[in-house]
């Protein structure tokens, strides 16, 4: 009788409990904020899912750092060519824990481009752009591209000489590009000559557009993986194809399962049968 | 014709209090600042109390707003809606779009702009030295608008001052070329040539032509390229002498230069990007230029 007792609620944790679920159940009912996010974290993954699987998760974590140290840094900094440097080493020197937080964008900045890559190499690797997840690959190589754009703004803020002339060099670059490329150059720089407004724009899209953009990015990608559902590992013996294909053969909509549609959330491990 | 209505009062009846509540934050909030003992509990005192919630009423209760359409039916007014909505949207968008647009490309087709930087009486440079010259594209803008030109009188021309004014951005990715050869700090000159513009000139002697620190470009003292990445000559700057004073106007890039000195025949061309094909059958990738 020892199971009934324990199921048997003390008052005083029924009341707790009403007190705990009031709130979530006052917003769910309000908002069904609640059933996103099961929506969002409570999914079926694969039983082979390793840590490779984890890079994407880095790389976000990386990102929202990156958000995150960067909103405070920008407090303190000063776009204008006269002050910019100097309100960096205000932020190096003075500022209370301003050498940890600038180091942490800093180095993070790296730290992000480097797990991008890492994510995109297990993803390639293990086969999972394939259908139907071209479309997140798709969007993954937009993350990319503006990813370094991110890098390539971020680079000129601090206006030292390496952040001048590397962007120099950066900007020419762009301008090399046939036929459009002298205009992309003077739309980075702002004009025919590098002066005040090509750091009052690089620090605009540095803050503002590039980062918008790879959030709304982000939202779709993380949108898609939840949708589809995570792949497996290319050695898993769930692969696609494998033998209870025949099984799932019909889904809830009446179309084929398995091989091309995630597999439906009533799909229990083990019912295959040859396992056992 | 009327709806008929069946005689139901709406649960829970209309109240007052979205009103109450507000009227209680806005006062807990300024009880806050002006008495944290007295006023704030009021206010949150009359934002408290909840209203009566009616028990929901389940969907396959009580009367339909209207009757579903049917399969396929459309009615006027909803294509009117659908529409509008587009219709407004888009022009809103439009609206929207493009000024911000225009602000954010316009620089791409923006001119160079005029400048005029007097560098001074032209008896600073003697026949046939160079001269590293510093100076201020704009002096208002400040240090960013700081250039550098390397700059050799060849005598007269027919009459005419004749100067080889070099640009020291690299013509392949714009990094600043330097002198190959040593330079004389402690022949400096510096002096102001009005409106702000400070002009130095340093003595120099570039035996080895010019040489870029960035991926090792080399140029010769006509700015001809001889090794390395840079894909033509330097640019050059346009000058005039006005009043026994040596003025800069526009740069302009160059194909090569044939022959040296005053009599050096300059193939010219606009202003170029670094690294854009002036010349040769690689210029087709570059059509078009911003206008100059
Ligand atoms: C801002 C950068 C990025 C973030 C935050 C991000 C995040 C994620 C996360 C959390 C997942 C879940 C599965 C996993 O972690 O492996 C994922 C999956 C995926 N990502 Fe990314 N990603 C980024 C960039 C990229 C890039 C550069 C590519 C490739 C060009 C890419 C392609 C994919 C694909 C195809 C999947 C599905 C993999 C599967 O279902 O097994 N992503 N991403
Ligand atoms: S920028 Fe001068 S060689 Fe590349």
């Amino acid at each position: 009788m020892a199971i009934a007792t324990r199921t048997r609620k003390s008052p005083r944790r029924e009341r707790l409990e009403a007190a705990v679920n009031y709130p979530i159940d006052w917003l769910e009912e309000r908002s069904g904020l609640i059933g996103g996010i099961r929506y969002f974290l409570f999914r079926k993954v694969p039983g082979d899912t390793n840590w490779f699987h984890t890079l994407g998760s880095a790389t976000l974590t990386a990102f929202l750092v990156q958000a995150v140290t960067g909103v405070i840094l920008a407090m303190y900094y000063k776009p204008e060519p006269k002050t910019a440097y100097a309100s960096i080493q205000h932020i190096t020197n003075d500022v209370t824990l301003g050498w940890l937080v600038r180091g942490m964008h800093k180095w993070g900045a790296s730290v992000f481009i480097i797990l991008m890559f890492f994510h995109m190499a297990r993803v390639f690797l293990f086969g999972a752009y394939k259908y139907p997840r071209e479309l997140n690959w798709i969007i993954g190589v937009m993350l990319l591209v503006i990813g370094m754009l991110e890098g390539f703004t971020g680079y000129l803020l601090p206006w030292d000489q390496t952040a001048y002339w590397a962007t120099i060099v950066g900007i020419n670059l762009n301008g090399t590009a046939p036929f459009l490329g002298p205009y992309i150059a003077q739309f980075l720089r702002g004009g025919a000559e590098i002066g005040p407004d090509t750091l009052a724009r690089f620090y605009s899209m540095h803050m503002l557009l590039i980062p918008g953009a790879i959030f709304a990015l982000i939202g779709l990608h993380l949108y898609l993986v939840v949708r589809l559902g995570v792949s497996s590992p290319p050695w898993s013996k769930e692969a696609a194809g494998a033998d209870w294909v025949e099984e799932q053969e019909v889904s809830t909509d009446g179309r084929r399962a398995g091989l091309t549609r995630p597999v439906p959330r009533n799909y229990v491990r083990g019912q295959r049968g040859d396992s056992a | 014709m009327e709806p008929e209505h069946r005689d139901q009062p709406h649960l829970p009846g209309p109240t007052v209090y979205p009103i109450g509540f507000a009227a209680g934050v806005a006062t807990l909030l300024v009880g806050l600042v002006v008495s944290p003992t007295v006023i704030a509990p009021i206010g949150g005192a009359i934002a408290m109390p909840a209203p009566a919630t009616a028990p929901a009423v389940p969907a396959d209760v009580g009367e339909a707003a209207m009757p579903p359409p049917a399969p396929g039916e459309r009615f006027a007014r909803s294509r009117f809606l659908e529409g509008a909505t587009l219709g407004l949207g888009g022009v809103i968008g439009g609206v929207v779009t493009v000024p911000v647009l225009g602000m954010a490309l316009g620089p791409a087709f923006g001119k160079q702009g005029k400048h005029r930087v007097d560098l001074g009486s032209i008896d600073n440079f003697p026949q046939g030295d160079w001269e590293i010259a510093h100076f201020f594209l704009h002096p208002d803008e400040g240090e960013v608008t700081r250039r550098t030109a390397y700059i050799r009188y060849n005598g007269l021309l027919s009459g005419k001052p004749s100067f080889t004014i070099i640009s020291n951005r690299c013509a392949h990715l714009g990094c600043p070329v330097q002198p190959n050869g040593p330079s004389f700090p402690d022949q400096t000159k510096n002096f102001g040539t009005g409106g702000g513009q400070e002009v130095t000139l340093i003595k120099m002697l570039p035996a080895g032509g010019f040489g870029c620190p960035c991926h090792g470009g080399q140029y010769d003292t006509e700015g001809n390229r001889t090794a390395g990445p840079p894909v033509r000559s330097l640019d050059r700057y346009e000058y005039a002498i006005d009043n026994g004073h040596l003025i800069l106007g526009k740069t302009y890039s160059v194909a090569h230069v044939d022959g040296t000195g005053s009599t050096a025949v300059i193939h010219r061309y606009g202003l170029a990007g670094p690294g854009q094909h002036i010349d040769g059958w690689e210029q087709i990738f570059y059509p078009l230029q911003p206008p100059h």
